[in-house]
């Protein structure tokens, strides 16, 4: 296996059953993804971008061929085993935000670092740091109603990215956000992936977030067609 | 982690106080039904004993058998003999002498003639021993309407509406007309000491209380009587201790090959109704709790108050940051757990204050019991019984958590994947 590879992909198929038969939506995707990449899946919608994230982030398991994170198989773990890779290692940024509305800008935070058995102060530093990152100091105490989406979303940002995970997952970050706003938080990742080292993988269709990418994988009807350096 | 689910459930008033008023309201009924439910049996019960039944009746196997007539030429004779052996049998009980019979009640004008009558149904008891517990047993004093209780020999209590309809007031003299234990005819003159309200349509309409001796000498009835009632120590209605007590007796003294030999009947075996009502009061609270831990169940999952559709957003995004899902579902049984306690301690508490409300205060139902003829209190009383103090936590407790497990198997049955889906709509 190699190391330096942090996600890699082999034979990768995932089929969905309908009706009675099936829907190929991933049809053998081989990829690698090495350490600090900042790479996203482009492609039209139903080309499986989302679906390939969500094995990557082991919350499904592929049908055939392999997905191999940080030198776990995803198709072998337990859901024990896959919460446990999440919990150390995974950070999510969902197109909804997906803020929980009764806590604070804070506790939204700190959430993930609670299952991390870390001491009250530790767990406040991380929390100050990650808002920090995302220029939300002046809003720990706000409710997720309280804020506008761009402020949701960095507040997301902040939470995928408290616990300094090794591999960010962004499903469509930006889709509900305007222009400004979108700069400002892919900036914000960018910096983040520099300044720690930490690997993105976008699903994207927005070209304004196609523009950040350093490297671009374009998916068709479950299979890449391209995958460039930018 | 425990403080922070803690927190949201606090705020988050849909998942917190709705539930928890759900249950209070479930909690608070079940206890107050049981209590009333309890409290109106008792009250049959109580009420039966006193006037009628004891807790338990001595009397001849033949009077037993015929005991709705009130037989007395099948009354107990010796009757000194036998109280004085139950006396010694069961000390710390009260046994008394009791006898009901049957007779037309005659008020004559000052001529003698007859001004007016109806048919009467007489309790004898002793009012005039210093001492007897029997005035105080039947609240001779507070169910007096007219004149004062009768204190020498001669003198009756007759109910008020009785009163009202012979023409009579406290001072007139009647005749009681009926038979003696013996077969012939029989009549007494009597001076109405005072008028009374049971309280019962049944002895309303027609009852008087005489004292026992005068009832022995109207009757022919030496060393007789109709029935020798036993009350518990406890002044409450016991089945079991009154069974214990009936087979010692019937054990010792009942005589199978004769017909006038004594037996002991406890109240339940007196009154097949009461009896009946008796032991399905145990059945009746535990049917109340499962119905009311079903119905509420079902609201609660229904609704989706705890877990339900509503929080698979939430449950998405714990799953994404590495919660287990068997975590999750756990922390949800926890908190509809806490929800079950704060709503059931709530709900006990508010239905004891019911209770106690109408336990002091009573339902008045004497209108509609006006054509009754079952002996029936005119006012229900709830009871506030110790089972109350509990029962009511298993149906709050039991709908919760149900109620989140039957919500919570959607987390279980959906794939992770689909789970988070739920997210992105
Ligand atoms: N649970 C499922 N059952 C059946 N089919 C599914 C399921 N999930 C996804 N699909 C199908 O798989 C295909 C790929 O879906 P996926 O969500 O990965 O697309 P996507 O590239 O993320 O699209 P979009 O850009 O619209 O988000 C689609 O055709 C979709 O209908
Ligand atoms: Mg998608």
């Amino acid at each position: 296996m190699n190391n330096s590879h942090i996600v890699i992909t082999e034979g990768l198929v995932k089929h969905y059953p309908i009706g009675g038969g099936y829907f190929t939506a991933l049809d053998g995707i081989d990829l690698q993804f090495g350490t600090g990449e900042f790479a996203g899946v482009v492609g039209p919608s139903g080309s499986g971008k989302t679906t390939l994230l969500n094995i990557i982030g082991s919350l499904d398991s592929p049908s055939e061929g392999k997905a191999v994170i940080l030198d776990q198989s995803v198709g072998e773990l337990s859901q024990k085993q896959a919460a446990h890779l999440r919990k150390k290692y995974l950070g999510f940024i969902f197109q909804t935000y997906n803020l929980l509305p009764v806590y604070t800008v804070f506790e939204n935070v700190e959430f993930p670092l609670l299952l991390l058995n870390m001491s009250v102060s530790d767990r406040r530093k991380a929390v100050l740091d990650a808002l920090e990152w995302v220029g939300l100091n002046d809003k720990i105490k706000s409710r997720p109603a309280q804020l506008s989406g761009g402020e949701c979303q960095r507040v997301a940002i902040a939470r995928a990215m408290v616990k300094k995970p090794r591999l960010v997952l962004a499903d469509e970050p930006t889709a509900n956000l305007d222009a400004a706003n979108s700069h400002h938080i892919l900036q914000t990742m960018e910096k983040l992936n520099k300044d720690l080292d930490t690997t993105f993988i976008f699903a994207t269709h927005d070209d304004k977030v196609i523009k950040y990418l350093k490297r671009k994988i374009t998916l068709e009807d479950g299979k890449v067609i391209k995958d460039e350096i930018t | 982690m425990i403080r922070f689910l803690f927190k949201g459930l606090l705020r988050d008033r849909q998942r917190s106080l709705l539930p928890s008023i759900v249950v209070a309201a479930g909690v608070m009924l079940t206890v107050f039904l049981v209590c009333y439910l309890t409290g109106i049996m008792g009250g049959f019960a109580d009420f039966t004993s006193k006037f009628s039944s004891g807790h338990v009746k001595i009397m001849t196997r033949a009077y037993a058998d015929n005991m709705n007539q009130k037989p007395i030429d099948l009354a107990l004779t010796d009757v000194s003999e036998i109280i004085e052996k139950v006396r010694q049998d069961h000390p710390d009980m009260d046994w008394v002498l009791r006898t009901q019979f049957g007779g037309l009640l005659d008020v004559p004008d000052e001529n003698g003639e007859t001004r007016s009558q109806g048919p009467s149904m007489a309790i004898a008891i002793d009012m005039l021993t210093p001492g007897s517990k029997e005035p105080g047993r039947l609240t001779l004093d507070n169910i007096l309407v007219k004149g004062s209780i009768p204190d020498s020999p001669g003198e009756i209590l007759i109910s008020d509406e009785f009163a009202t309809k012979l023409e009579v007031v406290p001072g007139d003299a009647v005749t009681l007309m009926g038979s003696t234990m013996y077969g012939s005819m029989s009549f007494y003159n009597f001076t109405i000491s005072g008028t009374i309200r049971f309280g019962v349509s049944v002895m309303d309409r027609g009852a008087i209380i005489v004292d026992f001796s005068d009832a022995q000498a109207a009757l022919d009835m030496q060393d007789a009587s109709g029935e020798i009632l036993g009350y518990l120590p406890s002044g409450n209605y016991n089945g079991e201790e009154a069974g214990v007590v009936c087979a010692s007796f019937n054990s010792k003294y009942t005589d199978p090959e004769d017909e006038f030999s004594p037996v002991m009947l406890k109240l339940s075996e007196q009154d097949e109704f009461l009896g009946g009502y008796l032991e399905m009061i145990d059945a009746v609270a535990l049917i109340v709790v499962f119905v009311f831990i079903l119905a509420m169940s079902i609201v609660l999952w229904n609704t989706g108050l705890i877990g339900g559709l509503r929080r698979y957003g939430e449950v998405g995004v714990r799953l994404a940051v590495g919660e287990g899902k068997g975590h999750i579902y756990k922390s949800m049984i926890y908190e509809s757990a806490m929800i079950g306690i704060i709503g059931s301690a709530l709900g006990t508490i508010i239905g004891l204050l019911f209770a106690y409300w109408v336990q002091e205060k009573g339902i008045d139902i004497s209108s509609i019991m006006k054509g009754a003829t079952m002996m029936m209190p005119g006012k229900f009383h709830a009871k506030i019984v110790p089972e109350a103090y509990y029962l009511g936590f298993i149906p709050g407790l039991f709908s919760t958590t149900l109620g989140t497990m039957l919500s919570g198997i959607g987390i279980y049955k959906r794939k992770t994947a689909q789970l988070f889906k739920e997210l992105e709509t």
